[in-house]
């Protein structure tokens, strides 16, 4: 893919529809920074620089969510521009929180914010990069972890595939020792479903996972789901549970559309 | 696509390149050497959180707001609160509130050092970014970083993590951070008020363009100290309002090829919010280092100079370590962690000092504490008007420079009010025609 020793590739970072968030994890990296910013070369990077090498670029790291007509164009330029394309966080993976207009009446949002929603172009969904185009590396999180993102760029650069688990993040509960918060609390927590990365972090503070990460590898929500009713979660709280930054994420998605209401 | 005729008329129009990064634009429209019409266009993609928030519970307002920004997570976090809070009833106990201003200060801390140094600085000094710069001044970009780590480090402790903070709940915080953590904060912290120091002498001694405006300044008022998480909303010409009262009286009108709404208040008058107007509203509430720090880096209140906001973010910096430092020393975790919270009808409204300016959060509530309807009045939609005022005094005072410098000089204006769409502001394209 990129060969390794002495090159610097140059990266490039895009903003769709998001908070910048995980773009701002790059910068985040205070003490790795400065270095990284000699391994590469920064070609197109709008929060951090005016300056724009233009294309084509060795790696490009995509934030945000397709929800207009011209983004919907502008990825496929991206794309064609780019040898590798990886997507960063919630909202490039999954749709992020603004997929929720997935599953509103269409066109039900924009009188709310706007006196004549005539005159915003969007569309009626939120998709992530891949409905798009081709994604080589998908990150996630709400945000991404910086230690992941940095992990996932050093990879690019030496030449090798990123190590980044796909399992749960029970995994990262357990390894940090954190007392179960679902199995001695009665917590509705989303841990067994959703996919590590962040460090189990809710847990650690008493809370349970809201699951903004997304669903880990061959997650099965139902058996959890089940777990929660016998705890007493009402149908509409299940259905928050798995419908907020991740909604549109497959195995997400599905769980909160089976506690639907019906018609 | 660019060329110039003088003398006579004049379009300067700063788009992104060729709409592809679909976030902001500038265009200014001269006629006869004097300024006509100026437009700040943000086509930053609607997210809809007005309207995805409906049916969510009250207590989830926090989490999801937080999305809105990666940089001021917080400042929705807690205005939020506010919001809810002020809807249901509860008032948290002090402990609670000294743990969020502490969480508050980490927050401005990171986003101050992170403008000022990496996304302001390089303007004033010629760099086309803050890697530019390092070659120039490495120290002065180590130190921004340094800066910025001890505020994300305040945010992990109290916070749980620097983007999106986990650990913020409507009534307090899930769990009180162990006093140990806390304490730990101190000594970087008494370093970092030396690095804000450096730094206002650093930013003090840039070169500022001569312009002044007679700003409406619109900020909390803090209550015996400099406001960021609470305080009344009053302004430089006698409004002294609660964050319900002040509601009332913004309105936002949409604007055509622009996704954010611009905010008058009374339905007319534009005004200011931020640096500039919290140091307007309370400069003499900053005590040790900070003033001292402000009177040698020669700043008099009001400062008008909207060049010179950053040598106030970096006076605040300075405030925001000296503040968090004593937070820390005087910590006592909150016990409980979080205050019991009923769910009623009603309506509550918050407003908090982002880093950027003033946010306020208003919602709508049923008897189960469900959001009916939710308004969220940000700091960029209430200062645009105010920077299309400056981007006219900067235009026709700079009608001399050629179209690059006079591009980059829009650009540094429109960044010197640290905009949610200062990164759009980055790739501003100057096109300049004159007809």
């Amino acid at each position: 893919m990129i060969p390794g020793g002495g090159w610097r590739p140059s990266v490039a970072v895009w903003k769709f529809a998001s908070c910048d968030g995980c773009q701002l994890s790059l910068l985040d990296l205070e003490d790795e920074l400065l270095a990284l910013a000699g391994a590469v070369r920064v070609a197109h990077f709008t929060e951090l620089s005016r300056a724009d090498e233009g294309g084509p670029y060795d790696v490009s790291l995509v934030e945000g969510s397709i929800t207009t007509p011209e983004d919907a164009d502008r990825i496929g330029r991206v794309r064609e521009a780019s040898r590798v394309l990886v997507t960063i966080g919630a909202c490039a993976t999954a749709g992020g929180i603004q997929a929720l207009r997935n599953f509103a009446v269409a066109g039900a949002y924009a009188p709310v914010v706007y006196a004549h929603p005539e005159y915003i172009a969007s569309l009626a969904t939120s998709t992530p990069i891949a409905a798009h185009v081709t994604v080589d590396v998908e990150l996630h999180g709400c945000p991404v972890d910086r230690r992941q993102l940095l992990e996932v760029i050093t990879a690019l650069i030496a030449g090798r595939p990123p190590v980044v688990p796909g399992h749960s993040v029970c995994q990262e509960c357990k390894a940090r020792g954190t007392v179960c918060v679902l199995v001695a609390a009665g917590v509705p927590c989303l841990g067994p479903v959703t996919r590590a990365g962040c460090g189990a972090l809710c847990p650690a503070v008493g809370r349970g996972c809201y699951g903004c990460f997304g669903p880990a590898e061959s997650a099965r929500p139902s058996p959890l789901t089940n777990r929660f009713i016998r705890l007493g979660v009402s149908r509409p709280d299940l259905q928050r549970l798995y419908r907020t930054f991740n909604a549109a994420a497959p195995a997400f998605r599905s769980e909160h559309l089976r506690h639907d209401p019906p018609d | 696509m660019t060329h110039r005729i003088e003398p006579g008329d004049r379009t300067v129009q700063i788009n992104p390149l060729a709409r592809v990064e679909g976030e902001g634009a500038l265009r200014v429209e001269l006629r006869d050497g004097t300024v006509r019409t100026v437009e700040l266009d943000i086509f930053e993609p609607p997210r809809f959180f007005e309207a995805l928030v409906r049916g969510r519970r009250g207590d989830e307002a926090p989490d999801i707001t937080a999305r809105i920004c990666g940089i001021c997570p917080v400042a929705y976090e807690l205005s939020a609160c506010a919001a809810v809070e002020d809807a249901f009833g509860v008032a948290v106990s002090p402990e609670i509130r000294a743990l969020r201003r502490l969480l508050y200060c980490g927050e401005w801390i990171q986003s101050h050092a992170l403008h000022v140094v990496l996304l302001h600085a390089p303007d004033f000094l010629g760099c086309e970014d803050a890697v530019q710069l390092a070659a120039l001044d490495r120290a002065a970009v180590e130190r921004g970083l340094r800066l910025k780590r001890i505020g994300n480090r305040i945010m992990e402790v109290v916070g749980g993590r620097a983007i999106h903070p986990v650990n913020v709940r409507v009534g307090g915080f899930y769990r009180a951070p162990p006093a140990a953590a806390v304490q730990a904060l101190a000594e970087p912290l008494a370093r970092a008020i030396e690095d804000a120091l450096a730094t206002v002498r650093w930013v003090a001694a840039f070169d500022f363009p001569d312009l002044e405006a007679d700003y409406r300044f619109v900020g909390l008022r803090g209550d015996g100290a400099y406001p960021i998480e609470a305080g009344r909303i009053v302004s430089s010409d006698g409004l002294d309002l609660d964050a319900r009262a002040f509601e009332r009286r913004v309105v936002e009108e949409q604007v055509l090829r622009s996704t954010a709404l611009h905010a008058r208040l009374d339905g007319r008058l534009p005004y200011l919010t931020g640096p500039l107007a919290r140091f307007a509203l309370n400069h003499d509430l900053l005590d040790g280092p900070a003033r001292t720090a402000a009177t040698e880096a020669g700043l008099v209140a009001p400062c008008r100079n909207p060049f010179r906001s950053i040598v106030v973010r970096a006076v605040e910096i300075v405030a925001a370590c000296v503040e968090a430092l004593r937070l820390v020393d005087a910590y006592r975790p909150p016990d409980p962690a979080a205050v019991a919270v009923a769910p009623r009808a009603g309506t509550g409204c918050g407003a908090t000092e982002a880093p950027r300016g003033l946010l306020l959060h208003r919602y709508d509530l049923d008897e189960t504490g469900v959001i009916r309807s939710c308004r969220i009045v940000p700091p960029t939609s209430q200062n645009q008007l105010t920077i299309e005022d400056d981007l006219r005094r900067v235009v026709e005072s700079g009608l001399h420079l050629g179209d690059r410098e006079l591009g980059w000089r829009c650009e540094q204006a429109v960044r010197n009010h640290d905009p949610c769409i200062s990164c759009a502001a980055h790739f501003l394209r100057l096109e300049v025609d004159r007809r």
